[in-house]
């Protein structure tokens, strides 16, 4: 198995006795770098994820999607990007501008910190403490500020409904996404990705450790990381029909684009928890007894894996959006409140009993 | 990068409390509360950093602009006038709280016992498993009644929020 902690050793002893540099000195120079992965990363997934989606939409609506702008329309999200960031940002009388303009950066800082938890490799990790799980769940809910705050500001009453919506189902949501993460740690003892990882390569995937309890859990996971990121049927804060876009009603230009870069995003680092927590993150598919098939399976590097397991889990959230129709918003709220977190609440004690009794692989 | 988070948290608080629209002072004191919690992780308390951003920043925060767009405080026309008998209130409580803080500051005794930070010994990282288990001690760094206190006054809340939401 590639182990990256290899290039970054090799990277710090480079800057330490080639370059002859400080201690200090390195480890700002690796952080500017790790920074600049991460950016370039994030804008290339989320290019990606906007080509997936259209693709995948078009595919369930039996249509082409784009096809005119490059070989199959793989430039058109190029197009796009560029059209977004000449366009005029407009400002607005009447408004706080100050908030106005805070709101998206808060949403995207949020959904970024999230996105450099993900474990990439097997000593691939940015951020990665020994309560890794709970810094995820704690960073993730500072976009509701964002959100709610891009509401009141944008001082029109469209947005301003979107945005409590959104606030609602969101803050809602965490706890199902809470309790189900918690059953999945019950089961690992630990909260630390590169462990909860480390743990899953050498003792097989979480979903087949945790068998029942944790297939449980993984559907819950789904539809409550669906409704998190505002998608599928659960997109109330911005249904067009009603409320134009919902909180992001009078952001124009790229102050919009951080809010569509964010939304897209989240979809990413939602199914990535998925694949990180339940599906083995970088570690890869082992089947027991079968020494010949591990050994070639070690041979395909972690990344691969990690990329591969959570864009099959972007497209079963992407499957999930354009198959259903939309909810009411009290049926979202009745949905998590009366049937999700008394089932997750089971679901925690299940593991727990499994765990305690030995009943897992 | 004390320094940066202790500019960042002292103009926050200034302009919290400066600053006439209420949402703006909410937003400030997002600010205060992620610095704070910065400083945290700086002093290598991972999981009380944790707990800060979770709880406050987006626990608390959120509840406040919620309540405040709920309420329509929101609204320009909700400024209240600050009259003299507010401010010297205020100001007494303030000074109150100032001399305390002072007081223990004063009296502790920093020269004979230098303080470490976690990040700094070697036994730094403190685990899941002995967070839980004392969580749930009676023993001596046991927090078991504590704990079970804040339940009871989260059912009271419960029970409360109920009462008042009933259908009648």
């Amino acid at each position: 198995m590639f182990d990256f902690s290899t290039v970054t050793t090799w990277l710090h002893s480079f800057l330490m006795q080639t370059c002859g540099m400080a201690e200090w000195g390195a480890i700002l120079t690796e952080s500017v770098l790790v920074a600049l992965v991460i950016i370039t990363l994030y804008a290339v997934f989320a290019i990606a994820l906007i080509y997936m989606e259209r693709k995948v939409c078009a595919c369930f609506q039996c249509r082409l999607g784009p096809m005119r702008v490059g070989k199959w329309g793989t430039l058109q999200v190029f197009s796009d990007v560029f059209k977004m960031l000449t366009k005029e940002i407009i400002s607005m009388r009447q408004s706080d501008l100050f908030l106005h303009n805070l709101a998206p950066f808060l949403v995207v800082t949020a959904s970024m910190i999230t996105f450099s938890c993900l474990p990439w490799n097997q000593g691939a990790h940015i951020i990665d403490f020994n309560v890794g799980v709970f810094f995820f769940l704690a960073i993730s809910s500072i976009g509701v500020v964002g959100i709610l705050l891009a509401g009141w500001s944008s001082n029109n009453k469209y947005s301003l409904i979107g945005a409590m919506r959104s606030g609602a189902q969101i803050i809602s949501y965490e706890l199902s996404i809470g309790l189900t993460m918690l059953a999945m740690i019950c089961l690992t003892g630990t909260m630390s990705f590169s462990e909860i990882c480390h743990d899953q390569y050498v003792n097989g995937w979480n979903i087949v450790r945790g068998h029942v309890p944790a297939v449980i859990a993984f559907l819950i996971y789904l539809v409550a990381g669906n409704a998190e990121c505002n998608r599928g049927p659960f997109d109330l804060p911005e249904c067009e029909s009603e409320l134009t876009a919902g909180y992001h009603t009078e952001y124009s230009g790229m102050h919009f684009g951080y809010y569509y870069l964010a939304e897209y995003l989240n979809l990413f680092i939602c199914a990535g928890m998925a694949s990180t927590i339940f599906l083995g993150g970088w570690a890869p598919l082992h089947l027991y007894g079968l020494e010949a098939f591990n050994g070639v399976m070690d041979m395909i590097p972690g990344a691969v894996w990690f990329v591969g397991k959570t864009f099959f889990v972007v497209f079963l959230l992407m499957w999930l959006r354009w198959t259903f129709p939309r909810l009411r918003i009290d049926q979202i709220l009745s949905l998590e409140w009366k049937y999700l977190v008394p089932f997750t609440m089971v679901n925690l004690v299940l593991m727990a009993l499994c765990v305690a009794m030995g009943w897992t692989f | 990068m004390f320094v940066i988070l202790a500019v960042l948290i002292a103009c926050s608080a200034m302009a919290t409390v400066l600053t006439k629209s209420i949402v703006r002072a909410a937003t400030y004191l997002l600010f205060v509360l992620l610095g704070t919690a910065g400083m945290y992780f700086l002093m290598g308390y991972t999981f009380l950093g944790s707990v800060q951003v979770m709880v406050y920043a987006g626990g608390i925060i959120v509840l406040y602009v919620f309540s405040i767009l709920l309420t329509e405080g929101g609204k320009e026309e909700g400024v209240f006038k600050r009259t003299v008998k507010d401010a010297s209130w205020g100001l007494i409580l303030s000074l109150v709280g100032f001399l305390t803080f002072l007081g223990v500051v004063l009296s502790h005794p920093f020269r004979s016992l230098p303080l470490s930070a976690p990040s700094e010994t070697a036994s730094a990282v403190t685990s899941i498993h002995s967070i839980g288990s004392n969580m749930l001690s009676t023993g001596d760094n046991g927090y078991l009644l504590p704990f079970e206190a804040v339940s009871v006054l989260l059912l009271a809340c419960i029970v409360g929020a109920l009462l008042i939401a009933r259908k009648r």
